[in-house]
């Protein structure tokens, strides 16, 4: 039943890591990235005690949370990015090849980490996905986008080697704080203003 | 009424800062002082959450160092007007990474040099515009460096299990190399450096990029020190001489065609973070005391230039060449200080950045001359772009006259800097004291 539960976590970011790369609207994106963080508490929480597991799910929404006052406080109109193509298939056949490359790599690294597949594939999966994020948009809602998603990716491959309690409260102010700084370069042209 | 009151805020910072420095030189630890009736102890650790974090005897000299820098810092940029945030944001940027440098097991040093970044943010980013392409790229590229060097923690405690397994000491250290390589703006990841340098306030920029390679560098060396299997690495002489030799000579040349004068010290930084790797690199012919002679000299020399082109910004649109023209008659200290402080860097006789450059050149041409063939084309581009910034600011119409814009306080303290630049070119013996004691810090290096 759990290793049921643990690709079906998978599916979840798979489709919300796919989704945050397609979306152009910020609820949408901010919307995938809530869900994207119930599928890394319950990958995580494989290797974790519930109660820090869960701790990886509320730092997560607070980020969320921080992002979409942020968006809501933002006059300005997102520019188009100049140098890479916008089109829906391009971002789509990409992330197919993350996808397929991932999930070469996880092949690998579960027998060597001694992980489940699942476990690996969606921490490989959900880097993968933030680094093309973060290579096809130099905006900062996006860059905060792609770097969350790193991280969590990043998380959940540690969660199995490391379960210090202050690795885990660095890692959760890590994803807050860089949520806030999203925030802040989100909000620092109307900081002027007023 | 008193948070109103910026001088009062300087004041503040820079006289903590210089009690935390004389603490930390004078002070010793776990020992029992008495004052009249009243007795305490600085204990030389702290837990936090089952971790320690841990400042003996031997690192007193590199807490000293790091605070004495802050109270330089704090002070150049006290005569600035806008430096509000630097006091506050800078001391907390420099408490989290001697907490970086302080914590056991040291790798997790990562994560709070992480948290230092994220602080940075608030301090580059300048209100009212929207960030810059460099502003993103520090955040993405100190941000990815975490994850590897987090991981190759864990990959390290397997090697110190079993020593023997080849495949995991050759993955361990591909991930402790990309975590450097991102940490240490290495080649191809050190395009922030100049970007930001173009886009930020001079001084600020100047803090950050004095803090941050001088801390990933002590971090580095910490590696070193406690890993024998990489420091007696086959491979790492030629892997720290490509790494030196290519920063060298990339932030050299590539300074040397720069139009703005914010870029040419984001080069003169990835150089002088190069001729720190390579002088790691001369670790066993005792490289290691060359590695500490630059920090002082190089503290001195960014202090002036971020300050002098603080000062300048202030005076024109932007700090391209052709905005700066014929800026001597108008701002003669600050123009002095970019000139002098570049040439410094660059190893120019006489001035605060020859001796160490010296002992470097001295003791590479001991092992590869064409090594030192290398580091001199690259030396030769930012004396180069010395050269063009002084053609360019002396530049003057004719029957232009002297009328310098500068405060007095700008031009005493950068006044005192060209004098202590000046000075520790012809007695950088009087820094001894320090080079004594720094290498006590790392027990199994430069032996």
């Amino acid at each position: 039943m759990i290793t049921i539960l643990n690709w079906v976590a998978l599916l979840i970011a798979v489709i919300t890591s796919i989704g945050l790369l397609l979306q152009r609207d910020w609820r949408v994106g901010l919307g995938l990235l809530a869900i994207q963080y119930l599928s890394i508490f319950w990958l995580v929480q494989t290797h974790w005690p519930i109660s820090m597991a869960a701790g990886k799910l509320v730092t997560g929404w607070m980020a969320c949370a921080v992002l979409g006052m942020a968006q809501l406080n933002n006059n300005t109109s997102p520019v188009a990015e100049a140098a890479w193509p916008q089109g829906r298939l391009f971002r789509i056949f990409t992330a197919g090849i993350i996808s397929a490359a991932t999930f070469a790599l996880s092949l690998r690294a579960s027998s060597w980490l001694g992980l489940s597949l699942p476990i690996a594939w969606g921490s490989l999966l959900l880097t993968g996905m933030g680094l093309l994020q973060l290579g096809i948009s130099a905006q900062p809602f996006r860059v905060s986008l792609g770097l969350l998603t790193i991280l969590a990716g990043f998380e959940i491959l540690y969660a199995a080697v490391e379960s210090s309690t202050l690795v885990a409260a660095l890692l959760s102010a890590i994803t807050l704080g860089l949520a806030l700084a999203g925030a802040y370069l989100l909000n620092m042209s109307q900081e002027g203003k007023a | 009424m008193l948070l109103r009151n910026q001088k009062m805020i300087t004041l503040i910072a820079c006289i903590f800062t210089l009690f935390l420095t004389l603490a930390a030189w004078l002070l010793p630890v776990d020992t029992i002082m008495v004052i009249g009736t009243w007795s305490f102890k600085l204990t030389s650790s702290i837990n936090i959450l089952g971790r320690s974090l841990v400042l003996g005897s031997a690192d007193q000299s590199l807490l000293a160092l790091i605070y004495g820098s802050a109270v330089v810092w704090f002070a150049a940029a006290s005569v600035t007007q806008t430096v509000r945030r630097l006091n506050s944001l800078g001391l907390a940027i420099v408490a989290l990474l001697v907490a970086a440098l302080a914590v056991e097991p040291f790798l997790y040093a990562a994560l709070l040099v992480e948290m230092a970044v994220l602080l940075s943010i608030p301090l580059l980013a300048a209100p009212g515009k929207s960030p810059g392409k460099g502003l993103v790229r520090f955040l993405i590229f100190q941000t990815l460096a975490m994850p590897f060097i987090l991981f190759s923690g864990w990959l390290l405690a397997g090697i110190d299990a079993n020593p023997g397994d080849l495949g995991l000491v050759q993955q361990a250290a591909l991930l402790i190399g990309l975590g450097f390589t991102f940490l240490l703006a290495i080649f191809p990841f050190h395009s922030w450096i100049p970007l930001l340098a173009e886009e930020s306030s001079p001084i600020i920029v100047g803090f950050i990029l004095w803090m941050f390679p001088t801390v990933a560098l002590f971090f580095g060396l910490g590696f070193l020190n406690h890993y024998s299997w990489l420091r007696d690495a086959s491979d790492l002489n030629n892997v720290l001489t490509s790494v030196g030799l290519l920063m060298v000579v990339s932030g050299g040349i590539l300074a040397a065609f720069q139009q703005h004068l914010g870029r040419i010290l984001g080069y003169a930084v990835i150089m002088e973070t190069g001729f720190s790797i390579l002088s790691i690199n001369l670790e066993k012919t005792g490289g290691l005391n060359t590695f500490f002679m630059f920090l002082v000299p190089r503290t001195i020399c960014l202090v002036i230039w971020a300050l002098s082109l603080e000062v300048l910004k202030r005076q024109t649109p932007s700090l391209s060449l052709s905005d700066v023209k014929g800026m001597v008659r108008s701002s003669p200290f600050a123009t002095s200080g970019v000139v002098l402080a570049n040439l410094a860097i660059a190893g120019m006789p006489l001035l605060a950045g020859f001796p160490p450059h010296q002992a470097i050149w001295e003791r590479l041409a001991a092992t590869s001359l064409p090594s030192v063939i290398w580091v001199i084309t690259g030396t030769l581009g930012l004396f180069f772009s010395a050269v063009r910034v002084m053609l360019s600011v002396s530049a003057f119409p004719e029957g232009a006259h002297w009328e310098p814009q500068e405060t007095s306080a700008q031009r005493v303290i950068l006044s005192i800097g060209f004098l202590v630049l000046l000075l520790l070119g012809l007695f950088p013996q009087w820094m001894s004291p320090l080079w004594m004691k720094l290498p006590a810090i790392f027990s199994h290096l430069g032996q």
